[in-house]
């Protein structure tokens, strides 16, 4: 390659197209941002122009209350920016609305992951696998001690335990966006149709996905009822709450936690959690070698997460990768 | 293999004691002989593979994963086994050769040399799973990290069966793994294990605190509580064993006092360690700092045994030349280790002095100067009490010296765990190095986790909450404007503590809602407690 600079520039806060005049997943306000999903670390508030799925778009609303300069795009549409920059957004498989982002320019491919996962989710179309240049990945759970077991496993652990202490309520630790709708909708695809009851910070989120067509059962909110109601119930509450005061107010909760780093029990023991559930919204190690292989593009870079043993693998594999160290994206709760 | 396995995940995750017994019972219960037994040897850390250590463990992954990927692993999962668990390569067709069970597995394991096992040992692990690997490997490296102690195993076996837990530890020392009488007296019905001519531990008489309750020393003796180890030493058919308070054998940590006994008995006493600072200069004892050394050691250098030669103080004598004497009162007891004490060399035992006392008020006041000599308190023993196990209200009572108090800034806190688990419940507490109002700064000096009641807890965790300053992951540093005054027993110089100092079971004993922070006593006032 020339020694110009290439047209995508990673930078500390987010990924720059310059021919456009863009930015991928910015950290802080831009003109224009292109925007994978609606986790926090990659969708913030502020921009002038915001181009999301309509989810993304919903989701980033709820959230910040901007709907001023959002550009809805469907999954597979094509949108001519400027500086001759095609943009199209992929499925990507890690939360409702969540796409990978194809940009075109001058012959060459590049596409940016956001996050993703390879597992069938009941709460969001699957990762659509396209041929690229430079694939430009997440690494969250990159290192080969994490495979995540099949989900209908830990959901019927889930299930057993419920079962196993009928006078008992199962608290499950899920992050709010994404984690916890697609255990629930798992739940039910599983036959389990009582009522689950939410923390508050889950309400909003519940309701929009709802409304955006996953169907979630029979929710309620904690707050509105009685101790003795929960027995025999799940409950699903945000990371941060699981040993806070608020459980106090439920019967002899069991604490489950659903997260990739469940794997390690360590992380598990740390958090205090008595039933870990291995759910993870990433790709595992597998899913991560296996989709670079299957897109097949002449150089990888890895935005962020376990880069070290991506880069390791590709080294072994004769391909080309490099570690962009963006800042900021860290899912620690998934 | 599964089931072990499968209760090894369970110990791990389940946090209440309560909790973690009802799994071993349960499993100690279902499991069929052997399995429990050598799971039993396994939990009470029973166990011992030569051939197989951490570093076969090492060797063996990275003959099959690369080197790179196995180091980033080990590193981020912070266990050997575990991560090797995770990265063994899962065999293609495991069905033609079931998991093996736990008794397979240990005949397979003690079979194993050195130069057999990086043959041996992967034919077993392709027959089972990560959680029956993980399992597998903790079996064969000792040191399950499942947070259980041995007691807390053998507690589970004696509730299992409904036995008592005192008969348990007696015979426990003269049966090996996988425990085959042990199973068949408690589950089976059979005759307890013939233990004539063994060298087993007894269970420890112990005392109660005294609190408020008066006794008249016409019923009652008086003894120092000496601060060092309680220890039982048994001699029998030319056999000598030294056990700890929980019944480990701690032979090999103190060889010096196994070849002082040749004589057949089973003494009670404290094990302590030459000094000036316990019972004065002549032949008396170090404080408890000193013997802190010579603790938790499987080898013993001769330099060590030099310069911190152990001794122990004996105040009780259970059996004397075969004969039991449990069952006769302490009086008489007494009587026979007094006699006793003549044929026993005297640089290794000597005999814990009966404290004279006119009244109760007159040892009282004995009590108050004891802070002087290191002493922990006394002790207050029944006359014509018989030696028996466990805790007996009104036979044996403790009665410790009165705590020292400092006042101290609360500077850090932190969740606790079990039933305080949502609560910052773990505080981390300072004294001043100088002026507060001019350079002076708080310098940790201890940890407390008790000493206050559950109302004051939530006011207390309202405070970090309100007063929180900034966040170290789950620490939380504190505005530094609440006064503890903190008791503890004694306070020690330690290499250890920026401080330099350390306390020993501190606690809080008032919260100072109305005390300002830099009334708090300084650092030196701590210093001028040490008596090291």
């Amino acid at each position: 390659m020339s020694s110009a600079p290439h047209w995508i520039q990673p930078h500390p806060q987010g990924i720059y197209v310059a021919p456009a005049d863009c930015w991928v997943d910015p950290s802080a306000a831009v003109e224009r941002a292109l925007v994978t999903h609606g986790h926090a670390d990659h969708a913030r508030g502020g921009h002038g122009e915001t181009l999301a799925t309509r989810e993304t778009l919903a989701i980033m609303d709820l959230r910040y209350n901007t709907q001023a300069g959002a550009v809805p795009v469907a999954y597979g549409e094509t949108l001519r920016l400027a500086g001759s920059v095609d943009a199209t957004y992929l499925p990507a498989g890690h939360v409702l609305g969540s796409a990978q982002i194809l940009l075109e320019h001058a012959g060459e491919r590049v596409i940016v992951t956001g996050d993703y996962k390879r597992r069938p989710d009941p709460t969001c179309v699957p990762f659509e696998v396209a041929r690229c240049d430079i694939f430009i990945t997440e690494a969250t759970f990159g290192l080969p001690v994490f495979t995540h077991p099949p989900i209908a496993d830990e959901i019927a652990k889930l299930l057993a335990a419920l079962a196993a202490s009928p006078k008992a309520c199962v608290l499950v630790g899920a992050y709010a966006l994404g984690k916890a709708q697609r255990v629930i909708a798992e739940l039910r695809a599983a036959g389990h149709h009582d009522p689950i009851y939410l923390h508050g910070a889950m309400e909003r989120m519940c309701r929009l996905y709802e409304e955006l067509g996953v169907p979630l059962g029979d929710l309620r909110l904690v707050a509105d009822h009685a101790k003795e109601e929960m027995r025999g119930a799940i409950v699903v509450c945000p990371p941060s709450a699981l040993n806070d005061r608020w459980s106090r107010r439920l019967p002899e909760p069991i604490t489950a936690m659903a997260s990739g780093w469940m794997r390690v029990r360590q992380r598990a023991r740390q958090r205090n959690v008595e039933l870990p559930l291995v759910i993870s919204d990433h790709a595992d190690w597998n899913e991560l070698t296996q989709t670079v292989q299957e897109v097949d593009p002449r150089e990888t870079w890895i935005t962020h997460g376990r880069e070290e043993a991506l880069l390791r693998w590709h080294e072994l594999h004769q391909r080309k990768a490099r570690a962009l160290a963006l800042v900021g994206y860290e899912d620690e709760d998934d | 293999m599964e089931q072990f396995a499968a209760l090894i995940d369970a110990l791990i995750y389940t946090r209440s004691r309560k909790g973690k017994l009802a799994l071993i019972e349960q499993y100690l219960r279902e499991t069929p002989d052997p399995d429990r037994g050598w799971a039993l040897a396994a939990l009470t850390d029973g166990l011992d593979f030569p051939a197989v250590k951490s570093s076969t463990i090492r060797n063996l992954l990275k003959d099959r994963v690369d080197p790179v990927l196995w180091s980033l692993s080990r590193d981020f999962v912070g266990d050997t086994a575990e991560t090797a668990s995770f990265l063994w390569p899962e065999p293609l067709r495991r069905d033609d050769a079931p998991p093996p069970t736990v008794s397979e597995a240990v005949a397979n394991l003690a079979a194993m040399t050195r130069a057999s096992v990086m043959a041996d040992l992967p034919p077993l692990l392709d027959r089972l799973d990560a959680k029956g690997r993980y399992a597998l490997f903790k079996l064969a490296t000792g040191g399950m990290r499942v947070g259980i102690s041995a007691r807390l195993a053998k507690i589970a076996f004696a509730q299992a069966f409904d036995v008592e837990v005192d008969r348990v530890e007696e015979y426990w020392h003269a049966l090996t793994p996988p425990y085959a009488e042990l199973f068949a007296w408690a589950a089976e019905g059979a005759d307890p294990p013939d233990t004539e001519n063994m060298p087993l531990f007894r269970p420890f008489m112990l005392a109660h605190p005294l609190e408020d309750t008066q006794v008249d020393l016409a019923d009652y003796v008086a003894e120092w509580k000496w601060d060092g180890i309680r220890v039982q030493l048994v001699h029998v058919a030319g056999e000598t064993r030294l056990y700890s308070r929980s019944g480990d054998d701690i032979s090999a940590t103190f060889p010096e006092l196994i070849t002082a006994l040749d004589i057949p008995a089973v003494l009670d006493g404290e094990l302590l360690v030459r000094g000036s600072h316990q019972g004065g200069e002549a032949g008396g004892a170090a404080s408890f700092n000193a013997l802190q050394q010579r603790l938790g050691r499987k080898t013993v250098s001769k330099k060590m045994l030099a310069e911190a030669p152990a001794f122990v103080r004996l105040y009780d004598a259970l059996a004397i030349g075969g004969d039991d004497l449990r069952v006769l009162p302490w009086s008489q007891r007494r009587a026979q280790l007094e006699a006793l004490i003549p044929e026993l060399p005297e640089s290794h035992f000597d005999l814990s002095q009966i404290v004279a006392a006119q009244d109760f008020a007159q040892l009282a006041q004995i009590r108050e100067s004891a802070r002087d000599d290191a002493i922990e308190g006394l002790m207050l023993k029944r006359r014509d009490s018989p030696y028996v196990a466990g805790r007996k209200t009104g036979l044996w009572y403790k009665w410790k010296r009165d705590p020292l108090l400092i006042d101290c800034v609360l500077m850090y806190a932190q969740r606790g765990s079990g039933k305080r688990s949502s609560f910052y419940s773990d505080y981390t507490f300072g004294c001043w190095t100088g002026d507060p109002d001019s350079d002076g700064e708080l310098l940790p000096v201890g940890k407390a986790y008790s000493g206050f009641t559950d109302e004051e807890l939530k006011k207390l965790d309202r405070h970090v909450r309100q007063n929180t300053l900034n966040r170290f992951g789950p620490v939380r540093e504190t505005d530094k404007s609440l006064v503890f005054e903190v008791a503890f027993d004694s306070v020690h110089a330690s290499k250890r503590h920026k401080s330099g100092l350390a306390m020993r079971f501190p606690r809080i004993h008032r919260i100072r809602w109305d005390k300002p922070a830099h009334e708090a006593d300084r650092i030196e006032t701590l210093r001028a407690l040490v008596r090291d």
